[in-house]
């Protein structure tokens, strides 16, 4: 039976975390992401998980590392510095081919910044983060229900590609308050075996887990398998949301909660009479180059809408042909690109 | 007569470690430990960044890496997801003392029910003999070519000691391999260390003093002495606590 809830997007996403069969959560307090910690401090023991406040973001991943070696569906969140610090553990993951989770409820930066929301870790998380040739999925979620629906898919995502997967969040969306929808008999999905677990060499030889590899063209033998299992996920699960594009002389694309702005401000625009459409990734990565190639082929303008100095704009200008359709708006430090806002700005790129 | 052979809980390999050096034997120690307590097939180790990176190359039994110095961290999320294997951690110097100092200290007093091998032999082998934090006073290595001055160095961390202040902690000691009845309590000790886990009593560590020849600068034989005559000065042999 289905049932609604008011929650926060925090607790929304530590809910489908345990939907999915979470059952091992460390993490460290840092603002705007405190309201999932506590929530999994309240609640995963009581549904048969391990919860640990650990002593730094770096133990905190690490744990992660361990648990999910046990072939334990695992988590971690942070807020931006906290996620700089995990780089290290997220790497490790990727290079020993370890699923697990991680959310980052962006913050403002660099450096400590502020608490307010940002997409300033766009690059951070799209293109590695960490050292080493990886990549891991991104999801970018813009509202409550997402941040439930998004998480919960994310487990049966890590699993099936033995990959680390991102939640990329944001102070606004963390904290803001809406109603959430989910089925009480929801059950995790995706379960797999895990043959290659380290639960003990009992009726089996004994095995290992690590990223090292010495021998003769052993590490690039390892990339080549990593850049093969890329390439997949690149054409098996790129997600992105088309509002209104089919006869857009003007393309907004923005994700996240701005993805959100922007598409109230679809709206307004088409009230006053000009046709916007927006494409909204929902995987940042892999990121949507081929629909925003095909969409921003018809259309007159591309506008990108990012709470940073640009940095999705990057790959908005990779996929599309015409590099002088597109413009940029954006807003750092706390600033919201309001409705408002983006209705002027497509005013003034439409006359 | 009974037979010298290899361990079960140890691979028919021969292992990449310079002659004369602690690991081999360390390793065998424990292996034999494990074939003892019958636990091969429920054991889980972490394997440290340094010299004994390739342990799992080495043990018969489920072994991980772990990023330097965040092995006890690794060795948390593994025991708590398994409570009844027996999991314990392999660490050095560098990894335990130095940029692992936060994961060694927290895991500790959190009790976790976990088994540390920390092996101090004063340098840092897989870079190539630079100065731990254990190193010695007065000791010459390649980051300290004018030798560890107190005053700019610091002084040997005696990280067991400060471990036993910590409440979750529940068995030290420290052993040296220098000598036929010191590796002898040394098995004894790595026994007690895995028994206090099995036992479930928290947090065990066994430190034990290691030669590293080849950046010692000395023959098998002379590092062995030095370990009898100047390290255990430093870091005087036997229980801490438990
Ligand atoms: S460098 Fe030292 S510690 Fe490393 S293998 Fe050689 S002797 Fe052993």
């Amino acid at each position: 039976m289905k049932k609604r809830y008011l929650s926060t997007g925090n607790e929304a996403c530590a809910e489908g975390a345990l939907r999915a069969g979470c059952l091992f959560y460390a993490g460290y307090p840092i603002t705007p992401q405190n309201e999932l910690i506590a929530y999994m401090a309240v609640h995963m023991e009581g549904r048969g998980g391990v919860f640990i406040q650990s002593e730094s973001e770096l133990a905190a991943i690490n744990m992660v590392l361990g648990s999910s070696a046990a072939g334990v569906r695992s988590m971690t969140s942070s807020s931006s510095p906290g996620i700089s610090l995990k780089q290290e553990g997220i790497s490790y993951m990727a290079g020993c081919e370890l699923p697990g989770v991680i959310v980052n409820v962006m913050r403002g930066g660099p450096g400590l910044g502020n608490i307010s929301a940002a997409q300033s870790d766009y690059f951070q998380a799209t293109k590695g983060g960490g050292h080493g040739d990886y990549s891991v999925i991104v999801l970018a979620p813009a509202n409550v229900q997402e941040m439930f629906d998004l998480t919960f898919d994310a487990f049966a995502l890590a699993d099936k590609y033995r990959t680390p997967v991102m939640i990329l969040s944001d102070g606004m969306l963390g904290q803001m308050m809406e109603p959430l929808e989910f089925d009480e008999e929801i059950k995790p999905q995706g379960i797999i075996e895990k043959p290659w677990a380290m639960t003990g060499a009992a009726n089996r030889s004994a095995q290992s887990i690590k990223s090292l590899y010495l021998g003769d063209g052993a590490l690039e033998a390892l990339n080549t398998k990593l850049q093969k299992k890329y390439e997949h996920i690149r054409t098996a699960e790129c997600k992105s949301e088309l509002y209104k594009c089919d006869d857009a002389d003007i393309v907004l694309v923005a994700y996240g909660s701005i993805g959100r702005i922007a598409r109230s401000s679809i709206d307004d625009l088409r009230e006053k009479g000009i046709k916007a459409g927006l494409i909204r990734p929902i995987t940042l990565w892999p990121f949507p180059y081929d629909e925003i190639k095909k969409v921003s082929k018809k259309a007159k303008k591309v506008l990108v809408i990012e709470m940073s100095a640009g940095q999705m704009v990057e790959d908005v200008r990779l996929a599309a042909e015409d590099d002088s359709k597109i413009s940029f708006h954006g807003r750092t430090g706390g600033g919201v690109p309001t409705e408002k806002e983006i209705v002027e700005e497509v005013k003034e790129l439409y006359a | 007569m009974p037979k010298f052979e290899k361990p079960r809980s140890m691979k028919d390999v021969a292992t990449h470690y310079c002659p004369g050096c602690g690991h081999g034997l360390i390793h065998r120690l424990l292996c034999e430990v494990i074939d003892d307590l019958g636990v091969r097939e429920t054991t889980v180790s972490v394997a440290p960044v340094g010299c004994a990176v390739l342990a799992y190359d080495y043990w018969d039994f489920d072994t991980m890496e772990a990023p330097h110095g965040r092995t006890p961290a690794v060795a948390t999320g593994l025991k708590r997801v398994m409570p009844d294997k027996l999991v314990f951690t392999y660490q050095g110097d560098g990894d335990l003392a130095a940029i692992g100092t936060s994961e060694i200290i927290h895991a500790g007093n959190r009790g976790e029910n976990i088994s540390v091998i920390f092996v101090n032999n004063g340098v840092y082998g897989m870079t190539g003999g630079q100065m731990a934090p254990t190193t010695l006073k007065g000791q010459t290595t390649a980051t300290s070519p004018h030798t560890r001055r107190v005053e700019k160095e610091g002084y040997p961390l005696k990280i067991t000691e400060m471990m036993a202040v910590l409440d979750g902690v529940a068995y030290l000691e420290r052993t040296s391999v220098d000598s036929y009845a010191n590796i002898i309590k040394t098995k004894k000790a790595i026994e007690k260390c895995f028994r206090a886990q099995l036992e479930g009593k928290g947090f065990s560590m066994v430190e034990i003093l290691s030669p590293c020849p080849t950046y010692w600068g000395m023959s098998p034989v002379e590092s062995m002495e030095r370990i009898r005559n100047e390290v255990v000065k430093e870091y005087p042999l036997g229980v801490i606590k438990g």
